[in-house]
């Protein structure tokens, strides 16, 4: 049997492809381009002058010390954020795939988070932990733990990073849960009776039967917190206090927007473009090898 | 090794569903005992529960001399065969047939030497260190018996082992669980729906019908003197056919206007009682017209099956089916007269379905 079909000529296949590449041209490749032709360009404060200056933006982002700072932020807040968010959501997932009462309504719950958009997302947070006003914020005071992500970097990390992590578990939860289900319920039982114990039974069983799934959602899970937790930070804390939550993504918006340094701004996105794309790469390249069975 | 009793086993579920409506038998120490009926039947759960996948309901289930019914799957010291193998899909041939040793603790040498006795005896060897996922149907039916020969325990499960395999696998298949059962002696629970499986493995067969055994013994016991109409279309292929009848006196029973001797009936039945009789297709013998006890068969349509050849049509005008050797009988349609051997003649009540013979 013939498995792919295929047109003769090349116009048909042009014109079917056509739309898809038109929305890829115009809202990815065009951008882009502009970026980094941006990054070469130095423009004065009030936009009516630009100069060609080479590669002196990238110079001047490495040699600034805020640039690495904003680097290690993101490290730091990308592992937390995805270490946390995978293995909370797996935690859960594996709870609720077991036949529990009132499954459904659990299953439902803890899928709402993901419909709440980041930045809304960041004012529950807020609420719930500003020094003055919060409820859990109080709480700490009480109990004599000093709080105060307006003042404290450390503070207003963990403040972002939990609640990155809080909007991310539903959806890696919903991918685990259907990977949990997608295994043969015979396997299991043939591990419990070749003598698994269950802790035994899920790290030799399910979790490596899981990992195309948790391979997936680590690729996903990096684009969201290096891209879309911006949000959340610009909410909750702005990139603050002095720059103890500036990501990546959240300086170029900081340095573009409020330092009116689009040059600069451009040349770090296209230094963010090509790290995700390496991080990408690395792991089909090495990672997905090993998860295939 | 060790022999399996089942006392008054039942299973009901959540809502009240009675799958097992309390079954009772035991099978000695390495007999092969068949669990066989229609899908439903409740044999599956009942395999389920020896294995402690489902949990007794009431009953007992002794493995042994010890009653298993709150031990767990993995010290029941069992091992089971699932319909679809159920391998570990990461792991290679090796580590499938390991794995179960490995969570005992069992010394790696002993590892090593076990599941290469187990290759070996399976003809598997070549094929230790491919993945399921490279295997064909049989090769991984292989695989699934010797994870389960190289742990050695005192009891088999099987559950619809063959029946994702093609015909011809399923046949050469058949043939080496029996030999490989008998030669390791361990005693075995096999579940099918297939009667021809039933028949050719089990030396003990248990009929399960709607949550009850219909009956219990050897094949050929079943097969000569089916405890119920249930067994009796059940077991045998083509199945054996049903027609209505009367009982006419002592050991005589009316089929329509002929009048045939039935030597397994009851003699306190009253005449004129209704019953329902039963011929298997291959019972039946060729006569001349006129010849006392003599049906008239009006053939339809013939079946060529190779060795033998099928016979369609109506005796009395309910639907029959004669079996005969290719050759025995002219191949064309058209009224035949046919006896039937008065021992191989079946009785049953017409209401309860039970056998109405001689105790």
């Amino acid at each position: 049997m013939q498995k792919n079909a295929y047109f003769k000529g090349l116009t048909i296949p042009f014109l079917l492809l056509l739309p898809q590449l038109a929305i890829t041209v115009v809202f990815f490749y065009w951008p882009a381009s502009q970026a980094v032709w941006q990054s070469f360009l130095l423009e004065d404060a009030f936009g009516t002058s630009t100069e060609f200056v080479w590669f002196e933006n990238y110079q001047l982002l490495f040699s600034d010390p805020g640039y690495l700072k904003a680097f290690i932020n993101t490290v730091v807040f990308s592992t937390f954020v995805c270490v946390l968010s995978l293995s909370i959501a797996l935690l859960l997932a594996v709870m609720a795939d077991r036949q529990i009462r009132g499954a459904e309504i659990y299953k439902t719950l803890l899928i709402w988070p993901y419909a709440v958009a980041p930045a809304i997302a960041g004012v529950l947070w807020i609420f719930m932990f500003d020094p003055s006003l919060g409820m859990l914020a109080r709480g700490l005071q009480s109990l004599g733990i000093p709080w105060n992500p307006r003042l404290e970097g450390s503070h207003a990390m963990l403040l972002v990073i939990l609640a990155a992590t809080w909007k991310q578990i539903s959806y890696n939860f919903l991918f685990f849960l259907a990977g949990l289900q997608s295994i043969p319920k015979s396997v299991i039982e043939a591990a419990v009776i070749d003598g698994a114990r269950p802790m035994r039974r899920f790290w030799t069983i399910v979790f490596p039967l899981l990992s195309p799934t948790t391979f997936f959602l680590l690729v996903v899970n990096i684009v969201y917190v290096f891209f879309d937790t911006f949000g959340i930070i610009d909410t909750v804390t702005g990139g603050g206090p002095s720059g103890a939550t500036e990501t990546l993504v959240y300086k170029v918006f900081s340095d573009g927007k409020g330092g009116s340094n689009l040059g600069g701004s451009a040349a770090q996105s296209v230094v963010l473009l090509v790290m995700v794309i390496a991080l990408t790469a690395i792991q089909f390249r090495f990672i997905e090898r090993k998860v295939s069975y | 090794m060790a022999q399996v009793t089942l006392n008054s086993v039942k299973k009901v579920y959540a809502g009240g569903v009675e799958a097992v409506k309390g079954v009772s038998f035991d099978i000695p120490d390495g007999g092969f005992c068949v669990l066989v009926g229609p899908s439903g039947c409740g044999k599956s759960t009942l395999l389920r529960m020896v294995a402690g996948l489902e949990t007794i309901s009431a009953g007992e289930v002794a493995i042994g001399s010890r009653v298993v019914n709150q031990v767990e799957p993995a010290d029941r010291d069992i091992a089971m065969v699932f319909q679809n193998y159920a391998l570990y899909p990461h792991m290679s041939v090796y580590e499938n047939m390991a794995y179960g040793l490995r969570n005992r603790g069992t010394p790696k040498e002993e590892i090593e030497k076990r599941v290469k006795e187990a290759a070996k005896i399976l003809a598997i060897e070549a094929l230790l260190e491919r993945r399921p996922r490279q295997l064909s149907g049989g090769q991984r039916q292989r695989v699934a018996m010797g994870r389960a020969i190289v742990r050695k325990p005192q009891v088999f499960l099987f559950d619809e082992p063959l029946s994702n395999l093609d015909a011809k696998l399923r046949v050469q298949m058949r043939v080496e669980i029996k030999k490989l059962q008998r030669s390791l002696g361990v005693t075995s629970i096999y579940v099918t729906h297939d009667q021809v499986e039933a028949m050719t493995l089990s030396d003990k067969l248990v009929v399960m019908n709607a949550g009850q055994v219909e009956q219990i013994g050897l094949p050929a016991e079943v097969y000569r003197k089916p405890a119920s109409k249930f067994v009796a279309t059940f077991i045998g292929s083509p199945p054996m056919n049903i027609l209505p009848g009367a009982v006419d006196g002592h050991g005589i029973v009316a089929l329509g206007d002929t009048i045939i001797e039935a030597r397994d009936l009851r003699e306190d039945l009253a005449a004129q009682t209704s019953v329902e009789v039963g011929l298997r297709p291959e019972d039946v013998e060729i006569a001349s017209e006129g010849q006392a006890g003599s049906l008239p068969f009006d053939v339809e349509f013939i079946e060529e099956l190779g060795a033998t050849q099928l016979f369609h049509g109506k005796l009395g005008g309910q639907p029959f089916v004669m079996q005969a050797a290719t050759g025995d009988v002219a191949a064309q349609e058209g009224r035949l007269w046919i006896t039937v051997d008065p021992d191989k003649v079946h009785v049953f009540d017409p209401k309860t379905g039970t056998r109405l013979g001689k105790e």
